[in-house]
């Protein structure tokens, strides 16, 4: 109770056994109660995905909000730093600048218009079945088997994760598009 | 790497580096550019390590370093080639590693010759072709084959190589023909000696524009600190594979690494520093056109007609690409399921076949060229982070469809309307016919999934909110967008090659509202299972006959027991330094590869300082802090019979398994496309002339005159005096690449706000620029401007009494984002290495001139006026 510590900071001091006031001696009752902005949030395990020294990071999410980002201090490459970027990266996923709706350009088009991400995909679906039927290869120049379809190509997947990495090689494969790459290159 | 030893990854692990005597980093910035695994670089140094930094520009990492060497940028082949010859020429190798781990004792094939006989050529050169064949190459009495997608280059030419009857011979687990006492004159030392005896310091202090005793110093540390009692580490990244030449300058330090004895070895080892989270998950689980999963190899329409072909012409007789039977029949399982059968060659015949190069910049021209109609662009940003952006752009001007993922709106989704080339008016928005689909993408904290970071390890990241709005998963996109497309061709019933799409296993379970697949079921199956459905421990446990399925071999065991193996975060207080129990790394949760090499070939650690892996005698078994990168039983004396074959074939003495003789390889037999040695060519743009050969750039390097992409005038022609300066790009510590997750981040963007280009004072006072103010750089594919920042960090470099002066420039601004500015890839060319096809960005010729460059229509004029003074034809 404040009543029964002494008024003066000094006093406190002298009595608390924190004399260079760096603990108990410096709060009053109302500092004393406040805590972290990341207290009471959950937790979640994360891995910073910026560059490829994989730092470890801790997200912390209140009321469905990211509010912040930290390293991690059990990983034992990053042992809790980050650096600029892996500091910044719940403002990346919170930039001003990130947008959540499809949008959509049409052939000679001048604006960007909506579209509906289900609309999208059907959209996506047809155009890559068209462009496969369009330019299958089914023999080279010598009638050796080919079965491919080299009017489409891919390039992504260094910022990925390796599921999706996985999906993406599969699903080319199987449609035959062989251009498939990603940084890695770059 | 993968050439070298086996595997195309670092051989050691970030905190490892803490435990070197001595560490290089060359072609890397790694304070600014991988700040935080610098820290274990300044641990070793505080623990009395000696810390070199060899780059041309002095940053960050170059103001802590004991020393600091300034070469001219491109010529690293040449620096490190003076190391080798130092190494040679004092006899300062480390025998026992050298002669019972290495290639050097093996003899080589009578017929070949070095570039030394001919004139900056090896044998095996054809001009008609533009390549090399391998078959003078090979070992006397033995033909190599290389690790299956560890073999560089994917030209007919190189398949027709895999195609040659092979002649596989180990005697015992040895080559048929060695000279142990390393004194053969063609034995692999001896040839060494001599490729490497032009490499004196003073050639080489002459090529790369430093001191003869500057190279020294950095041999004799290296040297120094080698042996048994001590280790030294490299650590390298873009700035050596971003060069028409960038496989051999890894492969430098291959060779000097193998002959200090420092691969496997804690301490040593070579640290590739990649620039993205997964860049080698991205590679290991591959979007890239020449490999599958785990490297195995695209089946080439040339030299693969069935299943049993492709084993045949790609696998190995001897070591653990021996095994490549297993690892493709249990793909197919996993991609094809029941579907795949003996009968029907596991459904390998629903693969695409590959003819050639396929990589992206080669489909970028594909486009221009009315070849390729539909594009996916997933994270990345062509239009300003791929070399001759204007080329880029371009191309996707060119484009029937385009599917841009990401999470703003980046220069390449929005080309058709805001560009340089809509700018200058070259290109009109009415007449641009692509159709844009721009798709939001989930945030890494939106979704569950592993990143493979720089050292092979994988770390799973917890989903902690669901994506916002239409942002999705490419997990979601993908799943999604195939099954559309498989329920398409079921109601359709007449697409070509239906069965490849029908007969894929498409069924991960879905959660949510949004029905997001379950990543952790996707990560299971690239671990894969047994005929009983089972995960999978480890990679030894596959099978050729169809009863294990698996996604990614070299990832099998990343669920071991139904559990994923990769969301391990046990905390590193409570673990060992080599910290076994966080994430899990490829392969078998191996942190240091080749570890068999930290121990003397009768299973001893070479020292006690130096103690990491060892055979127990008593336990019969290997030991040690890591997982043994070995059979755990094999001893060190196991003597293979002669004809055996897999791993059974590898010596108990022989630490790369996967090579078909177990050995490091300092001569390439097999496998690399433009020579088994590393030799010093200039780049493909360059201020002066070849020192060493005749030949002044790699013969073998990919070029591409066409419109849009011309190359600057040689040095040596008319016009060669036009663009003096040597240009070279570079990251900061507060940008992403092309600017995308970081341009748009209104923190990073204030500590970075705004293109500039350094220049050192003396350029400054030759061109009259002022710091501060703006820049015109130019090449003959495009004008850019930058602010000016003069400083002592780049220093012009005397060459032969002519002094080249270079400027240096970010590449990350763009013209969307919250700080924008001109993008240096405009200035780049398209030159490509030969084997696997990066891009040249590290030392190009450009000039420069005060004030900001012209705008609109007067762009184009400036540009026509450029060209023109380079006789090239009119855009
Ligand atoms: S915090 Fe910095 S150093 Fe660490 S992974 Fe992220 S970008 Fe790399």
């Amino acid at each position: 109770m404040e009543h029964e510590r002494p008024v003066w900071p000094v006093m406190r001091q002298l009595t608390d056994g924190d004399p260079l006031a760096l603990g108990s001696a410096a709060q009053s009752e109302t500092t004393r109660k406040w805590r972290g902005r990341i207290a009471d949030a959950k937790v979640t395990k994360s891995v910073c995905p910026f560059c490829a020294v994989g730092c470890g990071q801790l997200l912390y999410v209140k009321d469905e909000q990211l509010i912040q980002i930290e390293g991690d201090p059990d990983s034992p490459i990053s042992r809790g730093h980050l650096c600029p970027k892996g500091a910044a990266t719940r403002t990346m996923v919170q930039s001003p600048m990130r947008e959540y709706k499809v949008k959509y350009r049409r052939p000679y088009g001048t604006k960007w218009e909506e579209l509906s991400l289900d609309q999208a995909m059907d959209m996506i679906a047809e155009r890559v079945l068209k462009t496969r039927r369009e330019t299958w290869e089914s023999k080279d120049e010598e009638g050796i088997d080919i079965n491919r379809c080299y009017g489409i190509a891919s390039l992504g997947g260094a910022t990925l994760d390796n599921e999706e990495n996985y999906v993406m090689k599969k699903l080319y494969t199987a449609l035959g598009i062989v251009q498939v790459e990603n940084q890695a290159r770059i | 790497m993968g050439t070298s030893f086996g595997r195309g990854g670092a051989t050691t692990f970030q905190q490892d580096l803490q435990n070197s005597d001595c560490i290089v980093i060359m072609g890397s910035n790694m304070a600014e550019n991988h700040p935080v695994g610098f820290q274990w670089v300044m641990e070793a140094r505080e623990r009395g390590a000696k810390f070199i930094h060899v780059d041309p520009r002095f940053t960050r990492t170059s103001a802590v370093a004991d020393l600091h060497v300034p070469l001219r940028p491109g010529t690293d082949i040449a620096f490190l080639g003076g190391i080798i010859n130092y190494i040679l020429e004092n006899d300062r190798a480390f025998k026992e590693y050298v002669v019972n781990y290495t290639n050097a004792p093996v003899i080589l094939k009578d017929d070949f010759e070095d570039t030394e006989d001919l004139n900056g050529f090896f044998s095996g050169w054809h001009e008609d072709k533009n390549g090399y064949t391998f078959e003078t190459w090979q070992y006397k009495g033995m033909d190599l084959h290389g690790a299956a997608g560890q073999r560089e280059g994917e030209s007919s030419l190189a398949k027709m190589e895999a195609f040659r009857q092979r002649e596989d011979a180990l005697k015992h687990g040895e080559p048929p023909n060695m000279d142990k006492t390393l004194q053969h004159p063609r034995c692999v030392y001896q040839v060494l000696k001599r490729h490497y005896a032009r490499y004196t310091p003073e050639t080489v202090a002459r090529i790369c524009g430093v001191k003869p005793e500057q190279l020294l110093e950095v041999a004799q540390a290296m040297c120094d600190n080698s042996g048994r009692d001590r280790t030294s580490a490299f650590a390298y990244s873009v700035a050596w594979t971003q060069h028409t030449f960038g496989v051999q300058m890894i492969r430098s330090a291959a060779i000097i690494q193998l002959l200090l004895g420092n691969i496997g070895r804690p301490g040593g080892g070579i640290m590739a520093l990649r620039g993205h989270a997964s860049i080698q998950g991205s590679t290991d689980i591959p979007t890239l056109f020449n490999i599958l999963p785990g490297y195995i190899p695209m089946p080439h329409a040339k030299a693969h007609h069935s299943l049993k072909h492709f084993i045949e012409s790609e696998g190995a007789k001897t070591g653990y690409w021996g095994n490549l039977d297993k690892y493709t029949v249990s793909l197919l399982k996993a991609w094809y399921g029941e579907h795949a059968t003996d009968e029907n060659d596991y459904c390998f015949d629903l693969l695409p076949r590959i003819s050639g190069d396929h990589s992206t910049y080669r489909s970028m021209m594909g486009m221009i060229d009315g070849k390729v109609k539909g594009f996916f662009c997933c994270g990345e940003n062509p239009a300003v982070g791929s070399a001759n952006a204007g080329l880029q752009r371009r191309a996707l001007a060119s484009l029937e469809w385009l599917v841009v993922r990401d999470f703003c709106e980046i220069e390449s989704a929005a080309f058709w309307y805001d560009s340089p080339e809509i700018e200058s008016g070259a290109l009109k928005t009415e007449e641009i016919p692509t159709e844009v689909f721009w798709m939001p993408a989930a945030a890494h904290t939106e979704k569950d999934g592993s990143f493979t970071n720089t050292q092979r390890l994988l770390q799973w990241h917890h989903k902690a909110m669901d994506p916002p709005g239409d942002a999705r998963s490419e997990l979601w996109f993908y799943y999604h967008l195939g099954k559309k497309i498989k329920a398409l061709v079921d109601e359709r019933g007449d697409e070509p090659h239906a069965d490849a799409i029908k007969f894929l296993t498409w069924d991960y379970p879905e959660k949510g509202a949004i029905r997001e697949p379950d990543a952790h079921m996707v990560l299971r199956e690239i671990n894969g299972w047994d005929e009983n459905g089972d995960a999978l421990p480890a990679y030894t446990k596959l099978k050729a006959d169809g009863s294990t399925a698996c996604g990614c071999w070299i990832y099998c065991g990343a669920y071991k027991g139904e559990e994923n193996q990769t969301a391990r975060r046990k905390s590193r207080m409570e673990q060992s330094w080599v910290a076994p129990e966080w994430g899990w790394s490829w392969p078998d949760n191996r942190r240091i590869i080749y570890n068999r090499a930290s121990a003397d070939p009768d299973g001893k650690p070479w020292s006690q300082r130096k103690a990491y892996v060892w055979f127990d005698e008593v336990k019969g078994q290997w030991t040690g802090y890591d997982t043994p990168d070995f059979e755990k039983t094999k001893k060190p004396s196991y003597t293979p019979e002669t004809g055996a074959q897999r791993e059974d074939a590898i010596a108990g003495w022989h630490p790369f398994i996967m090579q078909d003789d177990g050995l490091g390889w300092l001569f390439v037999p097999n496998g690399i496309v433009d020579g088994p040695l590393p030799t010093y060519y200039e780049p493909h743009e360059s201020p002066v002339k070849n020192l060493l050969y005749e030949q002044q750039s790699n013969p073998a390097r990919q070029k591409f005159p066409r419109p849009f992409n011309e190359y600057n005038p040689s040095p040596s022609s008319e016009h060669g005096g036009q663009f003096p300066f040597v240009l070279y790009t570079y990251r900061l510590t507060e940008h992403h690449t092309a600017g995308g997750m970081s341009r748009t981040v209104p923190h990073l963007s204030e500590l970075q706000p705004e293109m500039f280009c350094e220049v050192s004072p003396e350029l400054a006072k030759l061109r009259g620029l002022e710091h501060g103010k703006w820049a015109t750089i130019y090449t003959v594919r495009a004008v850019i401007e930058a602010r000016v920042m003069i400083t002592n960090r780049v220093q012009p470099i005397r060459l032969n009494g002519k002094t080249v002066h270079s400027v240096g420039m970010p590449y990350h601004w763009g013209r969307r984002g919250i700080v924008t500015g001109d993008s240096a890839n405009d200035l780049l060319h398209i030159a490509l290495d030969p084997n696997v096809h990066i891009q040249e960005t590290k030392g190009l010729t450009c000039d420069i001139l005060p004030g900001r460059r012209p705008r609109g229509k007067a762009m184009l004029e400036f540009m026509e006026e450029v060209r023109a003074k380079a006789h090239l034809e009119k855009a």
